[in-house]
């Protein structure tokens, strides 16, 4: 199986096998033969007219895939919805990425996209919170924000005439990530939700489910209100407090540091995230916590939910939780 | 030297129209977009596709394709006689442009403008058939990375020894010396995008022997696709709902 490297006895085995077959046989009845490989023809009723969507092309009339994946049928339009490919991306999606570079007046993104994401420095908000004019200055200080390596979250503000990607970061709720950890997806699991930033207020714990793939857990920051700096901004210190206000602050930054519980926290759901998406699993605010329960009560330490007893276990939950679900259904 | 025995087999066994074994798996380098081992007997290739990403070398980017780079590399544990050779040799680099041009010819690379595509293929048992194997293999990885392709390419070989056609060369066959026909056809589109042969063959005998070749690399092209469309299965079962 893709990403694993487990050596399951004879039993886990079994285990984990039934557990997929249970899987199968649930989303079996779904849709069954929509799924297509490369050059596959699709059916299509050629009397009503198609409109061909991503993943299909015209051979001598007949509508073809050139992408592995489900087809998608919306009214007209034929589409193939790729499982493994790499993130593409939408208006308004909340992504998270990581910067590779500070160019003149804008930061360069990697998203897991086929081009790097562009933020504008004046699509940003400023740390001070004023809306005006994003001066040479401004440009000059563009370190102090983002730097190179800097995890951050944005949205997806649209898309440029050659195809590459802009991004915005206008609230408060977006911006730097620190203090927590990064993982890696593979886009198809993260389904798009109206609510892709979670604040786990039992754990301390911020979870960011980037659309791209990226997702992000780390210590829960408040988040400051735009009125709060409006009242600060009357009092505009000059620019040699303003300094020492800095260097206190990352003095401060230094010392407040997270507590060992919650590290422990950040530390379980990554390693649950990590485990749905080596079984390929789609993964969900709901899904993670479960899992999380799941290692909290069988007493399964964190290093311990990588290994392969608790990977089957997480099959076989999983399998439950489906199952349970389309009985509910019905 | 009898490479088909008076009953008609040959020397590993086959029959001189059978094929060797195939066997493929998806998903063998975790951290590539798309990858790939793809087994002809004896002979395994792994590849590895990364992309398509930001083009690394700006001077190399084009405004309304993708650019594709592909690097073949022979492990030195993959022959006989362990050899240590300089990576880049005369024979590597020429795999590497024929498998970079069969791959051109099938990706549809105007969707994804101004990036790269990275192939890498790597022999890690050598057995006769390596530059067919390295085709299959990059394909896989190229429909596994979700890589929008017109068709599969499919690559097999073929060779004329003892006066018989034989299908798939194994490495004892290939240094007989004999001619050697390496064919990759798009099977749905039904056209060749690669033919090789290093010697000379009378007309009505090289018109059979790419036939076999060709029948070959259909017999490939349906076992890959079965791969393929199990695999999608799959995933899409896991993922749910």
């Amino acid at each position: 199986m893709r990403g694993m490297e487990l050596s399951l006895n004879h039993t886990q085995k079994l285990r984990l096998q039934r557990a997929l077959e249970s899987l199968e046989s649930l989303s079996s009845g779904t849709n069954s033969n929509a799924s297509v490989t490369v050059a596959d023809s699709i059916p299509v009723n050629q009397e009503d007219g198609v409109l061909k969507g991503h993943g299909t092309t015209d051979l001598d009339g007949e509508v073809v895939a050139t992408v592995c994946g489900v087809i998608e049928r919306v009214n007209k339009l034929v589409y193939v919805r790729t499982l493994r490919a790499r993130y593409k991306p939408e208006v308004g999606d909340i992504i998270v990425g990581r910067v590779l570079e500070v160019a003149p007046k804008r930061w360069r993104l990697e998203i897991n996209f086929s081009q790097d994401a562009v933020l504008m420095l004046s699509s940003m908000n400023l740390p001070d919170g004023i809306q005006r004019r994003r001066t040479a200055v401004d440009e000059l200080n563009m370190r102090s924000i983002f730097e190179e390596n800097d995890v951050v979250s944005a949205e997806v503000r649209d898309f440029m005439r050659d195809g590459s990607l802009q991004l915005q970061a206008r609230s408060q709720k977006y911006g730097k990530l620190e203090r927590g950890q990064l993982l890696t997806i593979s886009p198809y699991l993260v389904k798009r939700r109206k609510q892709h930033f979670h604040h786990l207020e039992k754990y301390g714990i911020d979870l960011i489910l980037g659309c791209n793939g990226f997702i992000w857990v780390g210590e829960h920051v408040e988040v400051k209100d735009d009125m709060v700096e409006d009242e600060h901004t009357p009092t505009k210190p000059d620019a040699k407090s303003n300094k020492s206000q800095i260097s206190q602050s990352l003095e401060e930054q230094e010392q407040t540091y997270t507590p060992l519980e919650t590290r422990q926290y950040i530390c379980r759901i990554a390693n649950a995230i990590r485990v749905l998406s080596t079984l390929g699993f789609s993964i969900t605010l709901d899904v993670i916590l479960e899992i999380l329960d799941l290692s909290t009560k069988n007493g399964i330490d964190i290093h311990e939910m990588l290994g392969a007893e608790f990977c089957v276990l997480v099959a076989e939950k999983e399998a439950e939780r489906r199952s349970l679900s389309t009985r509910k259904k019905r | 030297m009898e490479y088909v025995s008076p009953e008609g087999l040959r020397l590993d066994g086959r029959r001189p129209m059978e094929m060797r074994q195939l066997r493929a798996e998806l998903g063998a380098v975790s951290r590539a977009d798309g990858s790939a081992v793809f087994e002809m007997g004896n002979t395994k290739v792994i590849a590895a596709v990364y992309g398509p990403r930001e083009v690394q070398n700006r001077s190399q980017q084009i405004n309304d394709k993708a650019l594709i780079r592909c690097e073949y590399t022979m492990a030195n544990f993959s022959t006989g006689d362990r050899m240590r050779k300089p990576k880049g040799d005369r024979r590597s680099t020429e795999i590497s442009l024929v498998i970079r041009q069969t791959m051109e010819a099938c990706i549809m690379t105007h969707l994804m403008p101004r990036s790269q595509i990275d192939i890498f293929v790597q022999v890690l048992q050598a057995d006769g058939g390596t530059r067919s194997a390295c085709i299959n293999a990059a394909t896989l990885a190229l429909a596994d990375a979700g890589i929008p392709m017109c068709d599969l390419v499919t690559s097999c070989s073929a060779g004329y020894l003892n006066s018989t056609p034989l299908l798939d060369l194994n490495y004892v066959e290939d240094s007989a010396r004999g001619p050697d026909v390496t064919v990759g056809i798009l099977p749905k589109l039904d056209k060749v995008t690669l033919l090789q042969m290093d010697a000379k063959l009378p007309m009505d005998i090289f018109e059979n022997v790419m036939q076999l070749a060709t029948e070959g690399c259909k017999a490939v092209a349906n076992y890959i696709r079965e791969v393929l469309l199990e695999n999608t299965k799959q995933l899409e079962n896991r993922r749910g709902v």
